[in-house]
């Protein structure tokens, strides 16, 4: 028997490099962005340290940020639906395949995440572009040619490209766990393949589906390789925003102030949701 | 024809055969089981009935119609599985409602049909909890009750008591045997438990690696098993290997240099048998006054038995002797081992042919 000391170190230490990876890159970072959101900012002086709320106030007033916003929150949805409409019936259907074809199918899925984003992303514009693949080939049909590069429609496809590994893989997991004999149980019972589905196994994914649309709409909504590329300079999301101000506009406070609202953003449409669902989802599977 | 029907029905996964050629009538209100070791294809057999696995081969017919190829939701037999796949994000009611539900049996019906089936399976105030919220027991009536209560022309239980601890499950077969009793069901029960089997069925089929090779009353399976696998698996018993011998209207069987009076059989001379008998049917007397002489290496006391190992010279033999509260003999002391020839049975040794 090991006999335990009233204090042990090795829980210290073994989760201090975590911690301390986590204060130095997450929390520092954060509160520095944070104090750098309050400080003003002159065109010919450069930030001024002296406090001012004006960089929230100009951002909650102006119909353009405002818009980018509004555009950042329907693309993250549209994603985040797309890929819960794609990805759970791809779990499953992978769920319920043989052993050698699998593996095959899940490498197939997860084998993009090995590929950076902006390669994906500039695949798509490639594909999608005035005289990209899909063009040519609408042409060749005698169709006339749709514009598809630089519209939220680009951005959609290529971040539900991206994404859908996030929700396939949090849903297949769900469905490992899950006994085959209870669906096999629904259909003795005399309940369809489809039925057997809505009313047995969705429930029981629903969790996985929880998270999956987590991470897809948190990682959509602060994506930035994606819209700068496929969205062009005038199609902007909150990311390629802040970018700007940091960047172009050399206006750091404001695009503090920026990053600040959309993480504040992001959080509480999160937590809202998780509730929401979460609440109803554990009361019946404990 | 039988209500429900098994032709020549096989199995087979790639290069496995998991079922071979079984061939099984059973009749309406029976209570038949299974009964094999683990592996020898009992859940595929049960699961071709229940539509869950299609077969490679044969017919299945359920009151004259062919089912062979027909759709498990379409069958209509209660199926309860090992695991009892009860559906966790229902509460019991909801789970033994689900069936009625898909039959749209109207709110009140359905209501009243629950009740009654959890009644019967004795959980009425349990009707809303959650499966996570009940014993191992509690579960396995839940799904004995959402099984039955959309009133199923054939009962397939799979393992059903396997998960129980042993007292729990001598109860439940007392209360599954009730409960068929009452309902009257065509009930057909996989088990690898000899003891199950024999107390709770109609009729017991033993199946060995995917065939099936005996079929009978349990008490017929105890006292004529067709073959030494079977007289080993269902309950106790000491076998002996020899050559049988016949002489004139009598015959005997030859074991290591000696000889033992056997039934006259129908086989040839010098035939490799077995030589079966069960440790209850053997009666200790003096030593030179039985059949056969041995020696006892150890005794155990069971409470209502005695159980004995004797050294002999045709082997070591297993004899229990019933608990009548006098002494009986020492370890080492000389013995004679007696029996009634109608309870040897002999059995053509095929493994040694
Ligand atoms: N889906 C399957 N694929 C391949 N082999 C299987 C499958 N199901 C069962 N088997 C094989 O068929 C045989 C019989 O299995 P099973 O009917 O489950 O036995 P039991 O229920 O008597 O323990 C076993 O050898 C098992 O490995
Ligand atoms: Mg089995």
């Amino acid at each position: 028997m090991i006999r335990r000391s009233p204090f042990t170190f090795a829980p210290w230490l073994l989760a201090g490099p975590g911690a301390l990876f986590f204060f130095g890159l997450v929390i520092l970072p954060l509160c520095l962005t944070v104090i750098l959101s309050f400080h003003a900012y002159d065109h010919s002086k450069g930030i001024q340290d002296t406090f001012t709320l004006s960089h929230y106030a100009a951002v909650v007033t102006d119909e353009y940020y405002l818009s980018i916003f509004l555009r950042t929150l329907r693309i993250s949805a549209l994603t985040t639906l797309i890929c819960a409409a794609i990805g759970v019936p791809e779990a499953y259907i992978l769920s319920r395949m043989r052993d050698p074809w699998r593996s095959v199918f899940l490498l197939v899925i997860i084998g993009p995440l090995l590929v950076s984003v902006v390669v994906r992303a500039f695949g798509w514009s490639m594909l999608l572009g005035s005289q990209g693949i899909l063009n040519q080939a609408l042409h060749l049909l005698g169709l006339p040619s749709a514009k598809i590069l630089y519209t939220e429609t680009a951005i959609v496809i290529a971040l539900v490209h991206v994404m859908l590994p996030f929700m396939v893989i949090p849903v297949w997991t769900a469905l490992q766990k899950l006994d085959p004999m209870v669906e096999a149980a629904a259909w003795t019972l005399g309940a369809s393949r489809f039925t057997a589905l809505r009313r047995i196994v969705m429930p029981q994914v629903s969790l996985g589906v929880l998270s999956g649309s987590l991470i897809v709409f948190g990682l959509s909504a602060s994506a930035f390789a994606v819209p700068a590329l496929l969205g062009g300079r005038r199609l902007k999301m909150a990311a390629t925003l802040v970018y700007d101000e940091y960047l172009q506009e050399l206006n750091w406070p404001l695009g503090a102030a920026i990053a600040i609202i959309v993480l504040v953003a992001n959080l509480c449409i999160m937590l809202a949701y998780n509730r929401m669902i979460e609440v109803r989802a554990r009361r019946t599977l404990g | 024809m039988a209500f429900l029907n098994l032709e020549q029905v096989s199995k087979d996964f790639g290069p496995v055969t998991a079922v071979c050629n079984v061939s099984l009538g059973i009749e309406k209100g029976e209570f038949v089981s299974l009964l094999g070791p683990s592996g020898c294809g009992k859940t595929t057999t049960l699961q071709m009935i229940a539509g869950l696995v299609e077969p490679s081969g044969g017919r299945i017919s359920l009151d004259g119609r062919d089912i062979t190829y027909e759709k498990p939701n379409r069958r209509g037999l209660g199926v309860v599985f090992q695991s009892y796949a009860l559906f966790p994000h229902m509460t019991v009611a909801e789970n033994v409602a689900f069936g009625l539900e898909m039959r749209r049996v109207p709110r009140s019906e359905r209501n009243e049909r629950v009740r009654e089936a959890l009644s019967l399976v004795q959980l009425a105030s349990f009707a809303d909890r959650y499966p996570r919220q009940l014993s191992g027991g509690q579960r396995q009536r839940v799904a004995i009750a959402r099984a039955l209560v959309i009133s199923p022309p054939v009962l397939l239980l799979d393992e059903p008591l396997s998960n129980l601890d042993a007292k729990l499950r001598e109860e439940m077969q007392f209360e599954l045997r009730r409960i068929q009793r009452k309902v009257g069901t065509t009930t057909i029960m996989v088990t690898h438990d000899q003891a199950e089997a024999l107390s709770i069925s109609d009729r017991v089929v033993v199946m060995e690696a995917g065939r099936m090779t005996q079929v009978d009353a349990p008490y017929r399976l105890y006292e004529q098993p067709s073959n030494a696998f079977i007289s080993s698996f269902v309950g106790k018993t000491n076998l002996l290997a020899g050559k049988w011998r016949r002489n004139g209207a009598s015959a005997y069987v030859e074991i290591k240099g000696i000889s033992l009076e056997a039934p006259i059989a129908d086989l040839s001379d010098a035939a490799p048998v077995m030589l079966s008998i069960r440790p209850e049917k053997i009666l200790l007397r003096e030593p030179g006054a039985g059949r056969l002489d041995g020696r006892v290496t150890n005794r155990f006391f069971l409470g209502s038995q005695w159980l004995f190992t004797i050294e002999t010279v045709a082997g070591t033999m297993t004899v229990a002797i019933p608990n009548q509260g006098g002494d009986p003999p020492l370890e080492g002391s000389a013995v004679g081992l007696d029996w009634t020839l109608t309870n040897l049975r002999v059995i053509p040794d095929t493994a040694n042919l």
